[in-house]
């Protein structure tokens, strides 16, 4: 196998310009006893598309939530480590005021307000704006170009619409605060393959387009990392692999376990998972 | 044979009886839709209400004439509700954060117990006159009787409704309110502060149990068993659903109208007082049809 090297977007800090987000060794406990995270560390750097990769509990969800703040209404805690968002600490940081700075989560589950229509949906992720009126009405259109689809369902309560479709108003709302990060939880989840290259699809262009920077947190390895520039990978709390797209496609670990491909001699299921406990003691 | 006539004016009590279970029913509906919480201290807050208006009255009308008197008491009492609202908010609501609506509820309860104790400590047990300067005395159409106070209390609760109907669908800060009530940590991921939303919304309930708390305390004196009326506006919420604002208009008519009828036909075939259980049986055949209430919202499920 390849070993990767751990310093994701070395050419960025060599520059000295400081990533758009640094989390330096986080470890998060949940109700003062569950350790989830076993001291994670990555970096974003501006205008990127980063992939959180890893199976189900791996931390995924748990690391972008201790980025947004959002542990502290579930009982978890930031034990250890730091996160900087353009070098300030986002420690004390409300999500209010996260959102204001600029960092918004679209969480699991697209968790769209069901009885708000579409267009009302789309109006709250403005509500942390200290500029609103006009703005917010062309902002508002703007998204609508994005999302064509939205614009067509703008009346209907967001309930009522398909999961593509809420999935994009959750990213539509998102955008409505005007951010510069997104973490982006699961954008596939329950979707069909279709609608899932179709939301991507959408992210690559936004990102193109306005430099909105992404941390994709994505169990679906193979769409994730051809969008993404970076990507890391995480089991069991801990960061087990990172390097560039290309190089984590390229690597047999990744390969075999998170896109269900082998090398040329079929391994037994047995066999793999052995190996797989033995690599990650190593790593 | 009773006149259609008779039947008239009994349906007609009913009604403004009923809007003022409406009334009390508003401030319920505000916390709940808001927080899912049904907040047991509504009563205790209609108490408050009444007696912090009581003493402003008293004060101000030392100070000046009775006319400005009535408004600047209105006003400080406001100012009082929304003080109570933050306190809650600071030292019951936000240590309780992400907790099971069923120890929120608790917490409401040991609420009322705080607010009738406190008030009992200030004001004592005594029963309060309150007088909003409408002559206690009915106008006669065409030989029906309306009390000028029934009269009152329907409009308020009408116009109520309507500025929070208005609020709650056309504002920004009413656009944040419902979409809290729908998914709190998705409202929290977005960057709604919760802790103002809590605040907007316990003011707004606080406002719904001043002017509760002014027509109840006008029609019986502002005393402790005022605290009670607030479990007349139970079937109320039933009826017309807990997350709806213009329900409780028509839930508290249907309850008052049907109350009164069942009181007057019904009520000689079992006996008479029908009147204080009615409201709760008629709540339970809608619970068994349309748990959410006529006007709730619906619990969207997609297959």
């Amino acid at each position: 196998m390849v070993p990767i090297s751990t310093q994701g977007q070395g050419d960025r800090s060599e520059r000295g310009a400081p990533a758009l987000l640094e989390v330096a060794n986080v470890e998060v406990i949940y109700s003062h006893v569950i350790l989830v995270l076993k001291g994670v560390s990555l970096e974003v750097g501006k205008g990127a598309i980063v992939a959180l990769l890893g199976a189900n509990g791996a931390g995924k969800t748990t690391t972008l939530k201790a980025i947004s703040n959002l542990l502290k209404s579930e009982r978890g805690e930031v034990t250890r480590g730091s996160i900087k968002l353009e070098g300030r600490s986002t420690t004390d940081v409300t999500p209010h005021d996260l959102v204001r700075q600029g960092c918004i989560q679209v969480m699991e589950g697209r968790r769209c307000f069901q009885h708000l229509t579409i267009e009302e949906n789309l109006l709250t992720g403005a509500f942390a704006r200290s500029n609103i009126g006009k703005s917010v009405r062309e902002d508002l259109d703007r998204i609508y170009q994005y999302f064509p689809r939205l614009k067509e369902r703008r009346k209907s309560q967001a309930g009522y619409t398909s999961g593509g479709e809420q999935q994009m108003c959750a990213l539509g709302r998102a955008l409505m605060s005007n951010p510069r990060l997104v973490l982006l939880d699961e954008p596939s989840m329950g979707l069909a393959p279709q609608v899932v290259e179709e939301i991507f699809d959408i992210v690559g262009n936004l990102n193109r387009s306005t430099g909105v920077t992404f941390l994709v947190a994505e169990q679906n390895t193979n769409i994730a990392l051809r969008y993404a520039s970076h990507g890391y990978v995480l089991e069991s709390g801990r960061v087990v692999l990172d390097g560039t797209s290309d190089q984590l496609l390229a690597n047999d670990d990744v390969k075999e376990f998170y896109m269900g491909l082998s090398g040329e001699t079929r391994k037994s299921f047995k066999d793999g998972k052995h190996y797989r406990r033995r690599k990650r003691w190593l790593a | 044979m009773p006149t259609p006539f008779f039947v008239l004016e009994v349906a007609l009590s009913g009604l403004l009886a009923g809007l003022l279970y409406s009334l009390v029913a508003l401030g319920f509906v505000l916390i709940y839709k808001a927080s899912g919480v049904f907040n047991f201290a509504q009563g205790a807050l209609v108490l408050l209400a009444a007696l912090v208006f009581v003493r402003a009255t008293e004060i101000f009308d030392a100070m000046g004439p009775a006319t400005v008197g009535f408004w600047a008491a209105l006003l400080a009492t406001m100012a009082v509700m929304v003080l109570v609202a933050a306190a809650i908010e600071r030292f019951l609501l936000r240590p309780l954060v992400n907790q099971p609506p069923i120890t929120l509820f608790m917490a409401t309860i040991g609420l009322t117990f705080l607010i009738e104790g406190i008030s009992q400590m200030i004001w004592g047990s005594r029963v309060y006159t309150l007088d909003l300067g409408i002559p206690d005395e009915p106008w006669i159409i065409h030989g029906l009787y309306i009390g000028k106070i029934d009269l009152f209390a329907a409009a308020v609760a009408i116009a109520m409704v309507i500025a929070l109907a208005v609020f709650f669908q056309f504002t920004r800060i009413g656009r944040a309110l419902r979409a809290v009530s729908d998914d709190h940590q998705a409202a929290l991921s977005i960057g709604i502060p919760l802790n103002f939303i809590w605040v907007v919304v316990w003011s707004l309930a606080g406002m719904a149990a001043l002017f509760a708390g002014l027509v109840w305390g006008a029609k019986l004196g502002v005393q402790f068993s005022i605290s009670v009326v607030a479990l007349k506006a139970l079937p109320v919420l039933i009826l017309g659903g807990f997350t709806s604002i213009p329900g409780v208009i028509v839930g508290g008519i249907l309850i008052g109208v049907s109350e009164k009828l069942a009181e007057v036909f019904v009520g000689p075939v079992v006996g008479g007082a029908i009147e204080s259980w009615f409201a709760y049986v008629l709540a339970l055949a809608v619970l068994l049809v349309r748990p959410q209430g006529l006007f709730g919202e619906k619990i969207i499920e997609r297959v």
